[in-house]
């Protein structure tokens, strides 16, 4: 690895994430056209309103009832250049089909989800291409972070005619999108071909550079005439539990990353092993690990979280799935040492104030082999020096540089990167237009 | 439990269901079978010259993922030999005495009209059914809707074969004429016993566009078909009522068109049917359907307390009326109950862009914790169109309310509306 310009990503075929199924299962023709006809084609529909990137849904729905399934493809993307992604990995219990006017009529909503899974799958499986570059403006922007946030913002930013280069400090493009997605809606690969299309409008990838180790803000605002910070989060958050260094205590993003993305030779054995594994924390992160551990065979897995079931942050519809494909939960539980082998928690309870505190005495011992720690990822802030963001609108101080994506909001659904990224490109492209082009045209670095 | 057995035209059924004809009637098989499923009484497929059929025949209008809400097709009359119809129409009727059976004919001649109507009389016919109504190749030979679309030339057949006939003469009529009451006149005046209506309307159902040719294609070639099917039921029931507005009693009517449970055959009745004929549905679902019909029609009779169907014939008859006898004082508003409204905004923008911009988004939040904003209608000035409520996907959600004309745009509108409030907020 090296500060090596663009160079293909290759992601291994042999990955333990191909063991898992999808979760919900794809339309077939008649299927989505069936369902594109239960659509009643509101007038400013709230679907609309509840997608963090405002996809057309009706619009897009109709044309797949039409038979104009390219069409709706288009509808998807215009809005969302990662809708296949977003198809697959959206909360749409809570999003759009949360929104659906059917739930009040007691109808089961509109599975948006999966027809907007089909219209864009129709559209990558014939290679359809809807968009091209905009006529060179001559300015370049420097985008930081390959995740989601960066890949929407500079695809909008190629439609406006802008040079971008993603700079990131791992081999693969997508991030989380890409390392994170609970196989069983979305595997890597989906992703990678998904870039593809911000790949084909020019867009280029330096791989290894990091902000902090071989990349400079400070140079990166004087050599491109913007600057984008889609750094996303850093590691996960390590618990202080004695133990907690012991090698079968892991953060659960690197874990997942590693089953996703890494030859499964390294990762199978290992999990053969364990027979119970134990997840710390209430979040999607947790739900997602958890689910992953029980689909790729751990027999016993237990969550153990600090606080109610009422309190978990985790989605509802996540925590139902996993309870019925047989997830164990610990509530008011927390882990107070780990050993080899064994995890030993203790109850806790709420005090009026909002504190948990522990339990004196309640202790229970747990065979655990593989512990997944899924209580947050730290922030990358850090990083950025001085400089202050305005979380509202990602502008910062600086009128060179803008943000988006999990740094800014602290940690959100892909949909909302890409709603960010996008966001960004749109006042990037407002202050390049105000702006003459830097000194440093066209010189390249790295 | 209702009775509803029925008397038509001196024909007697076990049911106001007839299976009208058309394929389903093409042999004794199929009609044995249909009565044992229940239906009343089968007209048999069209009796005449047999014929050469095409390949394809049939075409469907499908309507947001429903099949067959229209149909048509370009198939002819009978095309078995008239020796072997006549020999099953028979067995039929022996084995059936109750059941009625109607022999539709077609031929041209005043000689093949005697011939004919003596041999269907000879199995034992219950009646004769006169095809002036077939709008596709038939007519091409100077028969089927070109005798239904004369009227002189219908009344002069049909008075031949009541000269010829000892059992009662149904004359089918065909919608492809613009005032259908014409040829009802004039198939009274030749002494028919009942009319049944509508035959199929001309149609082209679509067109293939990839190979540019009308559905359905023989070859890389089409013609125009007759179009029957749940969608020409409106047709069907205005034509209905408007032979009965005008004939009473005094002419029975077999009323056909879309009919396809109970609910439609009772609307056909009311309208002054006599009595019903199916086609298209049981084409789509086969000959069980009819047990729904009769349940249906049973259970609604008992409960609204009728005990024959004779009491169904023409109810509506007397309210339905010419637009000029309408009572312009009449006034209605749209009212939209908040607790049933899904927020869909359907009513909005059909009103906006289709009706008469009355509709408007309230900008306070709703009450009970929507973030949405709840629609309102503008009484002052909501004309009473019932568009909202017709666009309105939740029951109750859009009622109509009578107002006090003195109240009601009506008022207003008289004196000349020009443009409404909301049309200025607009600019």
């Amino acid at each position: 690895m090296g500060t090596g310009k663009a160079s293909t990503p290759i992601l291994i075929d042999d990955r333990l994430e191909n063991s898992l199924a999808d979760f919900k299962s794809s339309f077939n023709e008649m299927e989505a056209v069936s369902e594109a006809n239960r659509c009643i084609n509101c007038y400013g529909a709230p679907c609309i309103s509840a997608c963090p990137t405002h996809i057309d849904i009706p619009r897009f729905i109709s044309r797949i009832a039409n038979g104009h399934v390219a069409g709706a493809a288009k509808t998807i993307l215009d809005s969302n250049i990662l809708g296949l992604s977003c198809a697959r990995s959206c909360p749409t219990e809570v999003l759009c089909e949360g929104a659906c006017v059917y739930n009040s009529l007691d109808k089961k909503p509109i599975l948006i989800g999966k027809l907007q899974r089909y219209a864009t799958e129709y559209a990558y499986e014939r290679n359809l291409k809807f968009y091209k570059p905009g006529n060179p403006s001559g300015k370049r922007v420097a985008l930081v972070g390959a995740g989601p946030a960066s890949l929407a913002c500079a695809h909008e930013l190629r439609k406006y005619g802008h040079e971008t280069v993603i700079l990131e400090k791992s081999t693969l493009p997508g991030g989380l999108n890409t390392q994170g997605i609970a196989p069983y809606k979305m595997k890597a690969q989906t992703s990678l071909r998904e870039i593809e299309e911000i790949t084909h409008m020019g867009v280029t990838f330096e791989y290894g550079r990091e902000l902090g180790r071989n990349l400079d803000l400070k140079d990166l605002t004087r050599d491109y005439d913007a600057v984008f910070l889609g750094l996303g989060l850093g590691p996960d958050s390590r618990l202080d539990t004695p133990g907690s260094q012991l090698p079968h205590v892991r953060g659960a993003v690197e874990w997942i990353a590693q089953m996703k993305t890494r030859p499964s030779a390294e990762t199978k054995a290992a999990l053969q092993a364990v027979k119970t594994a134990l997840i710390v924390g209430g979040g999607n992160t947790a739900l997602d690990a958890c689910r992953e551990l029980k689909g790729l065979g751990v027999p016993k897995v237990v969550v153990s979280y600090r606080r109610g079931e009422a309190e978990m942050s985790g989605y509802k519809h996540e925590f139902k799935w996993a309870k019925q494909e047989g997830v164990e939960f610990w509530f008011h539980t927390l882990p107070v040492a780990f050993d080899t082998g064994r995890a030993t928690l203790q109850k806790t309870s709420v005090t009026p104030e909002g504190q948990v505190v522990l339990v004196e005495g309640e202790k229970m011992d747990l065979e655990a082999t593989l512990v997944l720690v899924a209580t947050g990822q730290s922030k990358l802030d850090r990083l950025l020096g001085e400089l202050k963001i305005d979380r509202t609108t990602g502008r910062t101080d600086s009128t060179k540089v803008f943000a988006g994506g999990d740094l800014l909001n602290g940690g959100k659904e892909v949909v909302n990167a890409v709603a960010e990224g996008k966001a960004a490109a749109l006042l990037i492209h407002e202050s390049l237009a105000s702006r003459p082009a830097s000194p440093s045209k066209g010189a390249t670095r790295g | 439990m209702a009775d509803l057995t029925t008397r038509f035209a001196g024909i007697t059924s076990p049911n106001p269901f007839w299976l009208a004809s058309a394929p389903p009637t093409n042999t004794g098989g199929q009609v044995m079978r249909a009565f044992d499923a229940g239906w009343g009484g089968a007209v048999w497929k069209t009796l005449g010259k047999p014929i050469e059929n095409v390949t394809s025949r049939f075409g469907a209008l499908d309507f947001a993922g429903r099949k067959i809400m229209g149909f048509n097709n370009i198939e002819l009359i009978t095309d078995r030999a008239i020796e072997i119809n006549l020999r099953e129409m028979e067995e039929v009727k022996r084995r059936y005495p109750k059941h009625s059976l109607i022999a539709s004919l077609m031929v041209e001649t005043r000689e093949e009209w005697k011939t004919i109507i003596r041999q269907v009389e000879e199995v034992g016919s219950d009646a004769i059914e006169l095809n002036f109504g077939c709008p596709h190749g038939m007519c091409e030979r100077g028969m089927g809707s070109a005798v239904g679309q004369e009227p002189k030339v219908l009344e002069e057949i049909t008075s031949w074969v009541k000269s010829y006939a000892k059992i009662p003469v149904i004359v089918k009529l065909t919608p492809n004429i613009s005032d259908v009451t014409v040829p009802a006149a004039a198939a009274r005046r030749a002494g028919a016993d009942a009319v049944s209506l509508i035959n199929t309307i001309k149609s082209v159902i679509s067109v293939d566009l990839d190979r540019f040719v009308p559905v359905p294609s023989v070859g890389d070639k089409s013609t125009n078909g007759g179009y029957c099917g749940p969608a020409v039921k409106p047709i069907a029931l205005n034509m209905v009522g408007q032979i009965a507005r005008e004939n009473g009693s005094a002419l029975p009517i077999s009323g056909i068109g879309g009919i396809s449970n109970w609910r439609d055959a009772v609307e056909f009745m009311v309208m002054g049917s006599g009595n019903v004929q199916v086609c298209t549905a049981v084409m789509h679902y086969g000959y069980r359907i009819v047990e729904d019909m009769i349940q249906g029609m049973s259970a609604y009779m008992d409960e609204k307390g009728f005990t024959n169907t004779s009491e169904l014939v023409g109810r509506a008859v007397g309210n339905f009326t010419e637009w000029g006898a309408l009572d312009q004082r009449h006034s209605l508003v749209a009212a939209i109950h908040q607790s049933a409204c899904i927020g869909c905004n359907l009513c909005v923008v059909a009103c906006d862009d289709g009706g008469h911009q009355c509709i408007r988004l309230n900008p306070e939040l709703k009450a009970d914790g929507h973030t949405r904003k709840a629609p309102i209608v503008d009484e002052q000035e909501c004309v009473g169109c019932n568009l909202c409520m017709l666009v309105c996907p939740s029951p109750g959600a859009i009622t109509m309310k009578e107002i006090p004309f003195e109240q009601h745009y009506h008022a207003r509108a008289y004196k000349g509306r020009t443009t409404g409030p909301y049309a200025q907020n607009r600019k």
